[in-house]
């Protein structure tokens, strides 16, 4: 018997006929079950995907030439301002919530979440935010400031538009940190009894990590924002040089939020491919310990590196190498996880499917991101690349590379649990292939422009730009076409794709465990963690060979001997005679 | 070579069943406190942002609070202070009283401590009402307004909350020494308020 | 054949180890160096692209090679080997990131050394001694009477002596900031280089950033310029600030960009090594013709340098008296408000060609 076969076996009942599909008029309500509110994340979110992707080819439109043709000045920042707010506060932070609002519940074998109605709450505040910013630029009136908004500027310029951009990441926000509370007591205190932290998946870690986060930095934006609000609406001069305020506090204010921020955006999604590649690649994930604890490990950092932003804004030299340091030693959690998912690879078998490949694209080129990251983080270098293109580089080959990656993958790995069919293979390969040559194509040239200057945030570039430039902006164009093979191959397959099966991955989770898409209370009984969240390869073997390990050493060990391993907690072991 | 951890034959179909005791519908345990906690939690942080970037307003200005502020009266606060200090002990005999069943006592006490959180709201804004500054009138001006106003809005959600805990209790059974997690939030939330009063306080005031 | 497999990791390893180390110094990325940190900044970026180009084609490679030799075979439906880890292999990719990072991270303060990002005011240093000498300091002493003098006042006085200076920045409506350590207001991102600690400047901009455009005066000679020239192979300081929002003075061949910031006056500190005209770039976001705030560097031989400085000390006063003009007319629009400097600046026609179009 297969561990796979094995845990099904053990979570027999969990697999009762219960339909679980429901009426797609529950997706327009304000429903209290997390996988209708999983779903309506995840949705809404893709929607204002498409939008900021608009937005976005729109900018490379606009950059195409050199001259400031397509769009004039005013409205070429308010799109690229746009562009990056959608992107980021309607695109990626709440689609990772939309995983987490699907999958951890299931995942620990919890019924739903801590508390469903705040759930809800938290998803409807999302749709009039997004809403009011779109207005905004629909009227003519959108912030022009930057997705960062730094005052002066944005106190003078579009100030309308500002007073919107305030007002729904107020909302925005507020809706992150419910989220993030729901996740942190779901995670913490709803887990199955024979489910220990070590034998949580990857995912759920990642998500403590996360709502650890979103608890304790979101709210420092919403300070700044008051008082942002306060300097523009009532005349106040907090962030105003003209009346004595200081422009510098309010960025120590946002980065404080918004380098953080990156991590909400990319832990998630770390998670997600702790999942995806042992599950395809048929190998227990390879240092379970050291994957979540780099997760703890990169949130708690990221709350002290925020001024890497602010290396030309006049902080003192000493203070810059400090932020310089413990930015720089983020890349040993983050090569931590790199090297694990690497080495959870090498030597499994590995079905190269679409979600696998989305994740080994995820690893290659978010690294390449990663990397610049580091780049960044040296000051002197800082200095000369601050605010060009080679930051908007970086911050598109961690977001795009990284972060939209990771999410296709995850699209891709948990539609049969979501819709209980398959989607296709064959669409799904092109549009990997696509977008893997239009990121590249997009992003790639991008460092070279940075560093020979290019600054950013310019509707109008010196015309020895133009060559890069045009290579950026067909780039764009072909990541345009790659979502539409997705988008079709996603509707298609919800409507008429084959029957997936409960668990068509012989996946060992607990989501695996019940019917697709799960019923309505996910699980008819408790479910039982009989094996690992990751014992691949230990059923039905009769010779393991495993490379770099030594059967006799417990350190060195592969397979159920090893201290790796995520055994079952002794205290609530499924079998009986486990328990002491 | 190596087996499966587990033998096959003993988790064969529902063996589990016996200790799975839970029946089908059970609710879990109770999170809410955890919960509220949490949510305190980044509360503290907002508050946390609009003093770290008072005291760096402070640091970068040349003189603070900029001059010709006026001084600002400690007498009022200092009473007002008082007050809402005293109101959380008041608070917490409330709480000693459902515990033992005592509804009456606990309303006593409730009263008592949405009295105390009114004289507050009342006495910030006789101090408003009176100062010689208006928001706008310079940076310290703005932060002092800003900031006791953003806490007196808690104030107000706080008095809110313990009158509609008293508004509950009038039901005879809703409240009672099992079940009386409104009256803890209502606690909680009102030591919350409190302490961030004293750092206010400090900050404003004091320092 | 059959080679051992170490031999064919230590093969892999030494190629990696060529190919990074030839791409590092031949990546042809970075502009030409026209100063003397310049330099530094780029043996600190080849020496990370050596490092990177090593770990991008590690982590490719693995990809690449899993991909093909551990792909799954049609039929083959068992799974990998149950390995979960090996401490001393995690021990290894832990410390290896680690040492890299630290050895960045040295270097980067070396260079951020010798290029002067610790002094010569950091905040810490004791500024009594030094102040006495400076002009203006006895205005700050008097308007000050915290004991630790207002550095950043008192530069903005120093600055403010000279009348060009004056009469284009507004800084005298915009109150001036007081350092405070950890607040860094008087930034001086990059000071003196170390071999010249302690010594003044050889030459001494102020420059005022506002929309759009940049304003140079020359305290010395009192000259206003919207294009910076510079002698070749003379330490010169800038001293900047801006009048409206946020801007930042960028010249990429210099490897040198800091934010002038209303209310706070920051500084550097280069010494041109290249003849040559180099753009000099508004790098941070001020409005919609952010990207137009544009103006060259002129990177001159002495005798150049002086030859435009006694042409514009004839006509300054009339480039005074425009800019001053320019300054006070905030109702204008961009582009009329522009005219006035587009000469001086060097702003080409087709720019403010598009400007225009835009407009109407
Ligand atoms: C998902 C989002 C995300 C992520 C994960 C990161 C990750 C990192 N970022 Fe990035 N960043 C952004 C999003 C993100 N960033 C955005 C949006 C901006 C621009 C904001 C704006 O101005 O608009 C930005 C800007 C930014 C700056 C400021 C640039 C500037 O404006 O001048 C800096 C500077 O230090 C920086 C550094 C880093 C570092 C060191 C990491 C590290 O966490 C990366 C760690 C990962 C690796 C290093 C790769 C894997 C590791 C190994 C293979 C091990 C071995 C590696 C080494 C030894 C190097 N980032
Ligand atoms: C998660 C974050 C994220 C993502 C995914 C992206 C995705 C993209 N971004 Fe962006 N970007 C940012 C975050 C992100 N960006 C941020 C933070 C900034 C900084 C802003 C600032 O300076 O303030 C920025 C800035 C930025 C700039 C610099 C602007 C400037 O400085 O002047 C550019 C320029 O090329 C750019 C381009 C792109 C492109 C081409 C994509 C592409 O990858 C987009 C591809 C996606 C699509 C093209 C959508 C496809 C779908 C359709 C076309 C469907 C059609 C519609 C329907 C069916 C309804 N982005
Ligand atoms: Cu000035 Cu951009
Ligand atoms: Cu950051």
């Amino acid at each position: 018997m297969t561990q796979a076969q094995l845990q099904e076996t053990a979570n027999l009942p969990a697999l009762a006929e219960e339909a679980g599909h429901r009426n797609w008029r529950d997706y327009f309500t304000f429903n209290t079950d997390h996988k209708v509110i999983g779903i309506q994340y995840l949705v809404t979110s893709f929607v204002f995907y498409c939008i900021g992707g608009v937005l976005a080819d729109l900018v490379r439109t606009e950059l195409r030439t050199p001259d400031s043709d397509f769009l004039n000045p005013e409205l070429y920042n308010e799109v690229f301002t746009l562009h990056a707010t959608i992107m980021i506060f309607l695109w990626v932070i709440p689609t990772g919530a939309g995983f987490a609002n699907y999958l951890v519940p299931l995942m620990i074998g919890a019924r739903d979440m801590a508390f469903p109605r705040l759930n809800a709450v938290a998803f409807w505040m999302i749709p009039p935010a997004g809403l009011l910013l779109i207005v905004s630029l629909l009227i003519g009136d959108a912030p022009e400031a930057g997705w960062t908004s730094y005052p002066p500027l944005s106190l003078v310029t579009g100030q309308v538009g500002e007073g919107i951009w305030i007002m729904s990441l107020l909302v925005l926000g507020t809706s992150s940190i419910l989220g993030a509370l729901n996740f942190l007591v779901t995670i913490l205190k709803m887990r199955v009894p024979s489910m220990g932290v070590y034998q949580m998946p990857l995912f759920c870690w990642s998500m403590l990590a996360t709502s650890a986060l979103q608890l304790l930095a979101t709210p420092v934006l919403a300070s700044a924002l008051i008082l942002l609000a306060f300097d523009l609406l009532a005349g106040t001069t907090f962030f105003n040089p003209t009346g004595g305020g200081d422009p510098v506090v309010y960025q120590h204010m946002f980065w404080f939020y918004s380098h953080p921020a990156v991590y909400i955006m990319i832990l998630p999604f770390f998670g997600l491919i702790s999942e995806v590649i042992p599950i395809h690649s048929r190998k227990p994930v390879f240092g379970y310990t050291a994957i979540a604890y780099s997760s703890l490990a990169i949130s708690f950092l990221g709350l002290i590196v925020w001024a890497h932003h602010m290396f030309t804004s006049g902080i003192p030299g000493w203070l810059r190498m400090f932020f310089m340091i413990t930015t720089m030693i983020i890349a040993v959690p983050t090569g931590i996880k790199i090297f694990s998912w690497l080495a959870t690879l090498w030597g499994g078998k590995l079905r190269l499917n679409s979600a696998l490949l989305f994740a080994m694209g995820f690893v290659g080129t978010f690294v390449i991101g990663g990397i610049s990251g580091v780049m960044l983080a040296a000051v002197p270098f800082d200095i000369h690349v601050h605010d060009t293109y080679f930051v908007v580089a970086h911050l598109h080959y961690v977001l795009f590379g990284g972060s939209v990656l990771g999410i296709f993958a995850g699209y891709y790995h948990w539609f049969p649990k979501i819709t209980g069919r398959m989607m296709n293979e064959f669409w799904g390969r092109v549009h990997f292939a696509l977008t893997i040559v239009g990121l590249n194509l997009t992003f790639l040239p991008m460092h070279k422009l940075g560093m020979e200057g290019m600054n950013r945030r310019i509707a109008m570039y010196d015309p020895k730009f133009t060559f890069l430039n045009e290579i950026c902006t067909i780039g764009a164009y072909v990541l345009a076409v790659s979502t539409f093979p997705f988008i079709v191959n996603a509707i298609w397959s919800w409507m008429y794709g084959p029957k997936a099966g409960n668990n068509p991955w012989d996946a060992l989770t607990l989501e695996w465990m019940t019917t697709s898409p799960p019923a309505i209370e996910n699980f008819d009984e408790l479910p039982v963690v009989a094996t690992g969240p990751y014992d691949y390869g230990m059923g039905n073997r009769q010779t393991v060979q495993v490379p770099l390990s030594d059967e006799q050493e417990p350190v060195l060990a592969a397979g159920p001997k090893s201290i790796l391993r995520a055994d079952p907690d002794p205290a609530v072991a499924a079998r009986p005679e486990d328990r002491h | 070579m190596q087996s499966p951890t587990i033998d096959p034959a003993k988790t064969a179909l529902n063996y589990h069943q016996a200790h799975a005791t839970d029946s089908h519908h059970a609710e879990h345990p109770d999170l809410r406190r955890f919960g509220l906690i949490m949510f305190l939690a980044a509360e503290g942080m907002i508050f946390l942002g609009l003093f770290g970037s008072y005291l760096a307003f402070r640091a970068t200005m040349p003189t603070w609070p900029p001059a010709g502020t006026p001084e600002l009266e400690l007498l009022l606060p200092g009473v007002n202070t008082v007050i809402l200090i005293a109101s959380s002990f008041v608070m917490h005999n409330a709480d000693t009283a459902i515990k033992k069943n005592d509804v009456v006592g606990m309303q006593t006490w409730l009263a008592f401590t949405a009295a105390m959180g009114g004289i507050f709201l009342v006495g910030q804004l006789y101090e408003y009402s009176h100062l010689e500054f208006g928001l706008t009138a310079n940076l310290f001006a703005s932060a002092f307004y800003v900031m006791t106003g953003f806490h007196g809005l808690h104030v107000f959600v706080g008095v809110s909350a313990i009158v509609a805990v008293l508004w509950r209790s009038r039901v005879t059974g809703h409240y009672s020494s099992e079940k009386h997690f409104g009256v803890e939030a209502a606690e909680i939330y009102w030591h919350f308020v409190d302490v961030v009063w004293i750092v206010l306080f400090g900050l404003l005031y004091l320092l | 054949m059959n080679i051992p497999s170490s031999i064919w990791t230590l093969l892999i390893g030494v190629g990696l180890t060529l190919i990074s180390l030839w791409y590092g110094q031949n990546h042809g990325l970075l502009p030409v160096a026209a100063s003397d940190e310049a330099v530094l900044v780029d043996g600190l970026f080849n020496s990370m692209m050596t490092v990177s180009v090593g770990l991008f084609l590690l982590v490719e490679g693995v990809l690449i090679v899993s991909a093909i030799r551990y792909r799954q075979r049609p039929g083959d439906n068992t799974d990998g080997p149950p390995v979960f880890g090996n401490v001393p292999l995690e021990i290894l990719w832990t410390a290896l990131p680690a040492i890299i990072v630290i050895g960045i991270s040295i270097y980067s303060f070396e260079v951020y050394n010798s290029i002067g990002g610790f002094s010569p005011h950091d905040m810490h240093e004791p500024v009594a001694q030094e102040a006495t000498r400076m002009p203006g300091a006895a205005i700050a002493a008097t308007l000050n009477d915290s004991p630790a003098a207002n550095l950043n006042q008192q530069k903005s006085d120093e600055a403010r002596q000279d009348p060009a200076t004056a009469s284009v920045r507004n800084d005298n409506q915009i109150p001036q900031k007081q350092n405070a350590p950890g607040m860094g207001v008087v930034a001086p991102t990059l000071g003196a280089s170390s071999d010249r600690e302690g010594k003044p400047p050889e030459m001494v901009v102020n420059v005022t950033g506002m929309q759009y455009a940049w304003i140079f005066t020359y305290p010395e000679t009192g000259v206003v310029s919207g294009e910076l020239h510079v002698p070749l192979k003379r330490e010169t300081q800038i001293n900047m600030t801006a009048n409206d929002v946020i801007h930042a003075f960028w010249v990429p061949e210099f490897r040198l960009k800091q934010d002038a910031i209303p209310g706070r006056q920051t500084e550097v500190r280069f010494t041109a090594d290249r003849v040559g005209k180099y753009s000099l770039i508004c790098a941070e976001l001020c409005g919609p013709y952010h990207g137009a705030m544009k103006t060259q560097v002129i990177v001159e031989t002495q005798q150049d340098f002086d030859n435009w400085m006694t042409e514009q000390q004839a006509s300054a006063s009339t480039a005074l008296n425009q800019a001053v003009a320019a300054v006070d007319r905030t109702d204008l629009s961009p582009n009329e408000f522009l005219a006035p400097y587009t000469k001086e600046m060097g702003i080409q026609s087709e720019m403010l060609q598009q400007i225009h179009s835009f407009h109407h």
